[in-house]
C-alpha cells in the first residue's frame, strides 16, 4: 500500500534543530504520555486492591478474578481499542480502559501474593494486640506486602508506558504522536520517530527507577526483596 | 445505524469470507497467523540455542534477567514505524522485512530469558548423573537440559506469540501484511463510517488471540515430558507483555 510516499528521504536521521524547535511540544506530549500512564495505573491499582481484598476472603473469588484478568490480558491492544471506539469514540476513555485492564493481572497477583506471604506469627501478634481486621490489613499486612506490590507496579508501569504509544492510532497525544507524525508528513521525519521511541524508553526507565527508589524509602527493611 | 448493524452489514459484503481475496477475513487470518508463526520460528532459532549454551555454562545471567525488562520498555509501535522508515529509505521492500524484524526483536527477549531460566532450574543431580554415565556436554544440553526446560521454554513461546499476534495487527498501520489489523486501521481511516469494520476487525483479532492461547495451552500439555507433568507447577511466573 502506498499511502505514505517518501518524498525527501535524504533527510538526516537525527536533527537537533528539530528537537530544539519543538521543545515545547515535546514537553507537552511527554505530559500527555505521563497522564495516560498515571490514569491507567491509578485505575488498575484501585481495582486490584478491591479485588485483592475480596480474593483474600474467598479463594474461589481469587481464582475467578485471576482467570478474568488473565483473559483480558490476552486481548491484543489494537483489538481492545477497536471494540471500544464505536462506543466511546477516539477518546481518552477508549485509550485508558484497555491500559488499565492490562495492569490488573500483574497487580492483583502481586498484591495477593505479597499479603499471603506475611508470616503467620506477625498476623497473630497483631491480632493479639487487639488489631481489628481493617487495621491488620492497612497497618500490618499491606505495608509488609509493599515490596512485592511495588515490584508488580514497576512491571505494570513499564508495560503501560510502551503501550501508550499505540494509542497514537486513536489520535491520542503522547509520545506515539511523534512516532506517527514521523511518517505522515509529506517529508518523512526520522527525528520525530527516534524522539518518540527514545523518550518512551527513557520515560520507562526513569519511572521504573523512581518506583524502585520509592520501594527502598517505604520498605527499608526489604533491601533484598527485589523481584521485578 | 449503530455500530453493531454496521458491523453486520460489513460482514455481509461480498468476498468477506474469501480465502484468497484481501477483503476476506479468512485470508487476513491466515496472513496474521503466517506473520506471527514465521517470526516466532525465526526467534526460536535465534534465541534458544545461545540461551541453552549460555545457561549450561552459567554465563550471561545478567543479560538473561534483564532481557525481558529491556524488551518491555521498547515500544513495538515505534519499532515497526522506524524499521519501515529505514527500509523505505534504503529502498528495501517494505511489505515484509520491516514488520518481520520488529516482530523478531519483540519475541526474542521472553524466549531467551525463559530458556535460560528453564535450563538453570534443571536439577543438578540430573545433569551430574548424565555426566556420570558418559554423556558429553552437548548431549547433556540436548537430551537432559532442553527437554527438562521445555515447559518453561514453551511458556516463553506462549508469551512471545501472544505479543506477536498483538503486534502484527499494529503493523497494519504501515504494512499491507498487517493481517486482521488491516480492517481496524482501514476502519479508523473512515471515521464514524468505519465503526462497523473497526468493531468486526477488533472482534476477529481478539478471537484469534484467544484461540491461539487455547492451542498453546494444549501444546504445553502434550509437549512436556511425562515425568515432568507430575511435578509441573505453574512453571515460572512469566509475565506476558
Amino acid at each position: 500500500m502506498s499511502e505514505y510516499v517518501l518524498a525527501a528521504s535524504d533527510r538526516p536521521l537525527f536533527e537537533w534543530r528539530w528537537v530544539e524547535r519543538n521543545a515545547d511540544e515535546i514537553v507537552q506530549r511527554l505530559g500527555e504520555h505521563l497522564a495516560l500512564t498515571a490514569a491507567a495505573l491509578a485505575i488498575g491499582l484501585v481495582l486490584s486492591v478491591a479485588l485483592a481484598v475480596l480474593s483474600l476472603r474467598w479463594r474461589w473469588f481469587y481464582a475467578v478474578s485471576l482467570g478474568a484478568a488473565g483473559a483480558l490480558y490476552v486481548i491484543p491492544s489494537l483489538g481492545a481499542f477497536a471494540l471500544l471506539v464505536p462506543f466511546f469514540g477516539l477518546s481518552f476513555t477508549t485509550a485508558v480502559i484497555p491500559l488499565a485492564t492490562y495492569t490488573l493481572l500483574i497487580l492483583l497477583r502481586n498484591i495477593v501474593t505479597g499479603i499471603q506471604q506475611v508470616p503467620a506469627e506477625v498476623r497473630e501478634a497483631a491480632v493479639g494486640m487487639g488489631f481489628t481486621r481493617l487495621r491488620l490489613l492497612t497497618q500490618v499486612e499491606f505495608p509488609l506486602a509493599l515490596p512485592v506490590v511495588i515490584a508488580g507496579l514497576r512491571v505494570a508501569a513499564v508495560t503501560t508506558i510502551g503501550l501508550v504509544t499505540v494509542t497514537a492510532m486513536l489520535g491520542m497525544g503522547g509520545l506515539g504522536f511523534f512516532i506517527r507524525q514521523g511518517i505522515q508528513t509529506t517529508t518523512p521525519n526520522p527525528t520525530a520517530i527516534i524522539v518518540g521511541i527514545g523518550l518512551s524508553i527513557v520515560l520507562a526507565v526513569v519511572v521504573d527507577a523512581l518506583l524502585w527508589l520509592s520501594e527502598r524509602a517505604l520498605a527499608p527493611w526489604a533491601r533484598k526483596a527485589g523481584r521485578a | 445505524m449503530n455500530a453493531i448493524d454496521q458491523a453486520l452489514d460489513w460482514l455481509a459484503q461480498p468476498d468477506r469470507w474469501s480465502w484468497t481475496a484481501p477483503a476476506g477475513i479468512p485470508y487476513r487470518t491466515l496472513e496474521h497467523l503466517g506473520f506471527s508463526a514465521l517470526s516466532l520460528l525465526i526467534s526460536v532459532v535465534l534465541a534458544v540455542p545461545p540461551a541453552l549454551v549460555l545457561a549450561h555454562y552459567r554465563r550471561g545471567a545478567f543479560l538473561a534477567s534483564s532481557a525481558v525488562n529491556i524488551g518491555r520498555a521498547i515500544p513495538s509501535f515505534g519499532l515497526i514505524i522506524l524499521f519501515w522508515y529505514l527500509a523505505s529509505r534504503w529502498e528495501v521492500d517494505t511489505s515484509f522485512w520491516p514488520l518481520m524484524l520488529a516482530l523478531v526483536a519483540l519475541a526474542l527477549p521472553p524466549l531467551f530469558t525463559n530458556t535460560y531460566a528453564g535450563v538453570v532450574s534443571v536439577e543438578p543431580e540430573a545433569v551430574d548423573a548424565a555426566r556420570g554415565i558418559g554423556h558429553t556436554e552437548g548431549q547433556i544440553m540436548l537430551r537432559i537440559e532442553l527437554p527438562l526446560a521445555l515447559p518453561v521454554i514453551l511458556a516463553g513461546a506462549r508469551v512471545s506469540f501472544l505479543q506477536l499476534i498483538a503486534t502484527v495487527a499494529i503493523g497494519a498501520i504501515v504494512n499491507d501484511g498487517g493481517g486482521l489489523g488491516r480492517f481496524i486501521v482501514d476502519g479508523f481511516a473512515q471515521g464514524a463510517g468505519g465503526y462497523g469494520e473497526i468493531l468486526a476487525g477488533g472482534f476477529a483479532v481478539i478471537v484469534l488471540a484467544l484461540a491461539c492461547e487455547g492451542v498453546f495451552a494444549l501444546l504445553e500439555r502434550f509437549a512436556v515430558p511425562r515425568g515432568l507433568t507430575l511435578s509441573r507447577r505453574a512453571a515460572l511466573s512469566t509475565r506476558p507483555v
